[in-house]
């Protein structure tokens, strides 16, 4: 039985591999995804363009000005001179956001009273808005402390003081870039594995496969092994990538990480063997591969925490597999997680690999005979 | 006939005039010259047959002349108009039918009718009347609101003829509208052909690779690998042949008629018809040299047909025929072959089969048996339940009652077991082309549990037998049509089945590779293997020992090609053809059911 399985392997890997079209697909896109995603996607705010109207002119504020204007994260594109222009400069995107300095500014600050500062903000992508409230605001606590450590104010009652683990800095790529590891190991196994039996549908290889020896058990392991050793083949690619190039910190143990990509890649071969024995074609199976892939990525906490996620559709996200992926690859990656804390992500894969694979075996026997 | 074809024709009577067109593609790292330098000629309001096997360059010629393609050297008139400069004025002219008719296949006769109205800019007020006759040329009109997904072939293809109809005109390209249609259909595709041609005075130019629709033409191109390899009325074609055809007959089985007979002096092709062998002589023949060495031979003269022409021209010294190895007998089977045409063991046993799909019944109650060395053919027009009883028998599909055993296993219990007997070939090749020869015969033999030495053996076999050691690195895509063929019956063959399934085996390849697969089952079928054919080209069917024809999933009738003739021979059809015999043998059903 093995050799029969082997040659089957070993036909669907030259088939992939010698096709130079769907080789470049195998290669080109994937690496492309990574270098854009990993240079593209960031959640942090970077020299975000700014306008500064300063009432006030004195010492003082020329000090907050310069504040913002050394900040990586602000760029100071305007210094106005009235309030005019405020509303046109930011509905037509030329600046994220306005400082307003009041003119009591400097008088306020001697006389001890709550100097106003307003920060007007484009509320237009609300994620930006907040950040840059948030950076805004820890510009002005800092000028606030350094104030009354020089002119005797009261010092701030309570001080927040931050430190991240895992991720120093909370540079959000190494977030992000460890989650396209999962992102584009899925992509990968379920495109080949989806695709895989419809298009042998369409030239009419597949009835010559279906009238050899071969039983259903073997055609479902000749055609799932193939997607498995290639998407562990991306994975290890984009893995070496994450770590050379972006240098992101590999802290946990390899063996791990490779363990609970096995048991992902298993669940989506399942997911993507079950797509291929429902269609008839290889478009009615790309659009199922998408109509999969689309609601798995959304609901996987790739970009939004599915903490945040009302309850009824966290319920929903436990049948995904990249859900779990996603919180094994960012444990080993960032807190160096080894195998025993991994389990509660590990079983749930297995079990939905379990249960894919036999509803694909089932469909793939009520397709074909 | 001359090389100058049609010389006679006047400008006004010219429809379409071809002066030495070149047109070449790249495939892979190959480039394919489809079309070698070809001069022809197309006569107004008459029907110009396209004819050649399948990779000839007729849909390449068809596409130069519908201006959708151009060629790399020569030029091309139609209805006096330079195509390459003004394809629009000619396309407004001119109704083209490819071979896969864009139909939507979700909407319904009526609706596919009024798109290419639609796309066709015809006036809403005169499409009433125009429907109607289109509706009654093809017999659509009992069916104009069913979705065409839902017609059969045959009707499909008469769909697509009337939307491009829609619109009358001038001239009508049809590139290869009988393929996949069964032979009632068929007949009533070239009646409304010859109808439109007589009424409307359209002129029609129309492709196919079914060398016997060439004598239905006025006028043919025979084309060959992208040469014209001849030009003139079809009669010509057969005055040429006239007193070289012959039927031989001699009391010993006419496979082993036809091999000696293949191998005499002064005959140039040998083909079974029912229990005789037709024999083509070369142009002076001496029937009684050949007549001497066979004790007991008649020969009877018969027509020749346009087929006899076209092998006549290929197998001429310095023809492109290709130098085919004869097959062997080189102990293709091991598995029982006894190789007796007379043992009566059924290795097929079909009894009281029904499928049924929902509520419909594709096969009815379907009983019959086919014994080893047996070559058996499955007839039947599109929709009677073949194909069904076909993928039954492979077990592609179950049966809803009844057994199916094959070479003694039921397939309801042992399919996989059943299967390892069995070699199976399906329509259009199927084979991974994006794999080499030697990887796809690997690849065949591993799955069907060959390994080592055994399979080595079998690949040195397939290598000399079917001479494809020149092509072993060649990607399966990048062969010639009939080199496919051979490969996908390697591959079928290559864990030495003992019962062959083949589906419309060769259908559109060129004579002679078909003379020489049927040569090859031939002999497959005197060491004893089984072979099961499906297939509406009655030209296959010729060559089965015993036919079994269905209609609406019922068994119609069963016998040997000849006793299938004999039975519809009438008054005013003194010596049917098989195609005569079938059309009867479904049309007296059709009466009987009325």
């Amino acid at each position: 039985m093995w050799r029969r399985v082997l040659a089957l392997i070993r036909k669907e890997l030259l088939a992939v591999l010698a096709d130079p079209r769907s080789r470049a697909v195998l290669i080109g896109p994937p690496l492309v995804q990574l270098i854009v995603f990993g240079y593209a996607a960031s959640f942090d705010l970077n020299h975000a363009p700014i306008a500064i109207y300063n009432q006030d002119r004195s010492l003082a504020s020329r000090d907050l000005v310069a504040r913002f204007a050394l900040s990586p994260t602000f760029t100071v594109k305007r210094v106005l001179s009235s309030g005019r222009r405020i509303d046109a400069l930011i509905d037509s995107g030329e600046v994220r956001a306005v400082v307003v300095i009041d003119p009591r500014f400097t008088r306020d600050l001697y006389r001890h009273v709550p100097a106003p500062i307003q920060v007007i903000v484009d509320g237009r992508n609300s994620n930006t808005g907040l950040l840059i409230e948030g950076y805004a605001g820890d510009i002005l606590t800092d000028f606030s402390r350094t104030w009354s450590a020089a002119h005797g104010g009261d010092p701030p009652p309570a001080v927040l003081d931050v430190r991240a683990l895992y991720n120093q800095t909370l540079d959000s790529h190494w977030f992000i870039i460890p989650g396209i590891v999962a992102l584009l190991t899925q992509v990968v196994t379920l495109l080949v594995v989806g695709l895989s039996v419809a298009r042998e549908r369409e030239i009419g290889t597949f009835d010559q496969l279906l009238v050899t020896p071969l039983r259903q058990i073997d055609i479902l392991l000749g055609k799932g092994l193939p997607g498995l050793i290639i998407g562990m083949g991306e994975a290890t690619v984009i893995i070496a990538a994450t770590v050379f190039w972006f240098h992101v910190p590999l802290r946990g143990s390899l063996a791990a990480l490779y363990l609970a990509l096995l048991l992902f890649v298993l669940a989506v071969t399942g997911i993507g063997l079950a797509i291929s024995a429902l269609s008839a074609t290889q478009q009615q199976a790309l659009l199922g591969a998408f109509l999969f892939m689309v609601p798995s990525i959304i609901l996987s906490g790739f970009a939004t925490p599915i903490a945040n996620m009302p309850p009824w559709v966290q319920e929903l996200t436990l049948v995904n597999p990249m859900r779990y992926i996603l919180v094994v690859v960012r444990a080993v990656f960032l807190e160096g997680a080894d195998l025993s804390s991994l389990v509660p992500q590990l079983w749930p894969m297995a079990l939905i690999g379990l249960v894919t694979l036999a509803v694909a075996g089932w469909l793939f026997r009520k397709r074909v005979v | 006939m001359t090389e100058s074809p049609a010389a006679a024709l006047s400008a006004a009577e010219e429809a379409i005039r071809v002066e030495n067109v070149r047109r070449s593609f790249r495939s892979g790292k190959r480039t394919v010259e489809a079309l070698a330098g070809i001069t022809a000629r197309a006569a107004r309001s008459r029907i110009t047959g396209l004819v050649g096997p399948d990779g000839a360059g007729k849909t390449t010629l068809m596409r130069l002349i519908a201006g959708l393609l151009l060629a790399d050297s020569g030029r091309i008139e139609v209805l006096g108009v330079d195509v390459a400069r003004e394809p629009l004025a000619v396309q407004a002219r001119l109704g083209y039918m490819p071979q896969r008719f864009g139909l939507y296949e979700d909407l319904t006769v009526r609706e596919n009718l009024d798109l290419y109205a639609d796309l066709q800019n015809l006036a809403p007020g005169g499409r009433a009347a125009r429907y109607a006759e289109l509706m009654r040329m093809t017999g659509l009109e009992p069916f104009l609101s069913r979705l065409a997904g839902r017609l059969s072939g045959g009707m499909k293809q008469k769909l697509g003829l009337a939307c491009t109809l829609v619109n009358p005109p001038a001239l009508l390209l049809l590139d290869e509208p009988t393929v996949g249609v069964d032979p009632v259909s068929r007949r009533e595709l070239w009646q409304i052909i010859e109808h439109l041609v007589r009424d409307a005075q359209t002129t029609v130019l129309f492709s196919t690779a079914y060398l016997d629709e060439a004598e239905r033409c006025d006028h043919v191109l025979l084309i060959h690998e992208g040469r014209l390899l001849g030009s003139g009325p079809p009669q010509d074609f057969m005055a040429e042949m006239s007193g070289r055809s012959f039927f031989a007959s001699a009391p010993i089985g006419r496979r082993a008629l036809q091999e000696i007979l293949a191998g005499t002096a002064g005959v140039i092709d040998t083909v079974i018809q029912g229990g005789r062998v037709r024999v083509v002589t070369t142009a002076s023949p001496d029937p009684q040299a050949i007549a001497a060495r066979i004790a007991g031979l008649a020969l009877t003269p018969v027509p020749p047909r346009f087929e006899d022409s076209f092998v006549a021209r290929l197998r001429t010294p310095g023809a492109s025929g290709e130098a085919l190895p004869a097959p062997g007998a080189t102990g293709t089977v091991t598995a029982g072959a006894s190789g007796a045409e007379g043992s009566r063991d059924a290795v097929i046993s079909v009894q009281h089969v029904t499928r049924r799909f929902g509520v419909f019944t594709a096969v009815d109650e379907v009983s019959f048996e086919v014994a080893r060395g047996e070559v058996f053919g499955l007839l039947g027009a599109n929709g009677a339940g073949k194909s069904t009883t076909f993928r039954m028998l492979c077990g592609l599909l179950p049966p809803s009652a009844g057994t199916l055993r094959v070479a003694g296993f039921d397939l309801r219990t042992a399919a996989a077991t059943a299967r390892r007997r069995i070699g199976y070939m399906a329509q259009r090749f199927s084979l991974y082309g994006d794999l080499t020869v030697l990887q796809n015969l690997t690849f065949f033999a591993s799955v069907y549990g060959l390994s080592g030495p055994a399979q080595a053996r079998r690949i040195e076999w397939a290598r000399t037998e079917f001479a494809f050691a020149p092509l072993l690195a060649a990607k399966a895509n990048d062969l010639p049509l009939g080199f496919k063929q051979r490969l996908a019956l390697a591959c079928a063959l290559m864990h030495e089945p003992e019962i062959l399934f083949l589906d419309e085996p060769t259908s559109g390849v060129d004579p002679l590779a078909r003379r020489e697969f049927w040569r090859r089952i031939g002999t497959l079928a005197t060491e004893g293997v089984t072979v099961l054919v499906t297939t509406h080209f009655m030209e296959e069917a010729e060559y089965c020992d015993r036919l079994l024809i269905m209609a609406e999933g019922r068994v119609l009738t069963e016998g040997t090609p000849d006793a299938i003739k004999a039975a519809a021979r009438r008054a005013e059809v003194p010596d049917p053809t098989l195609e005569d015999a079938f059309i009867a043998a479904i049309g007296a059903r059709g009466a009987a059911a009325a």
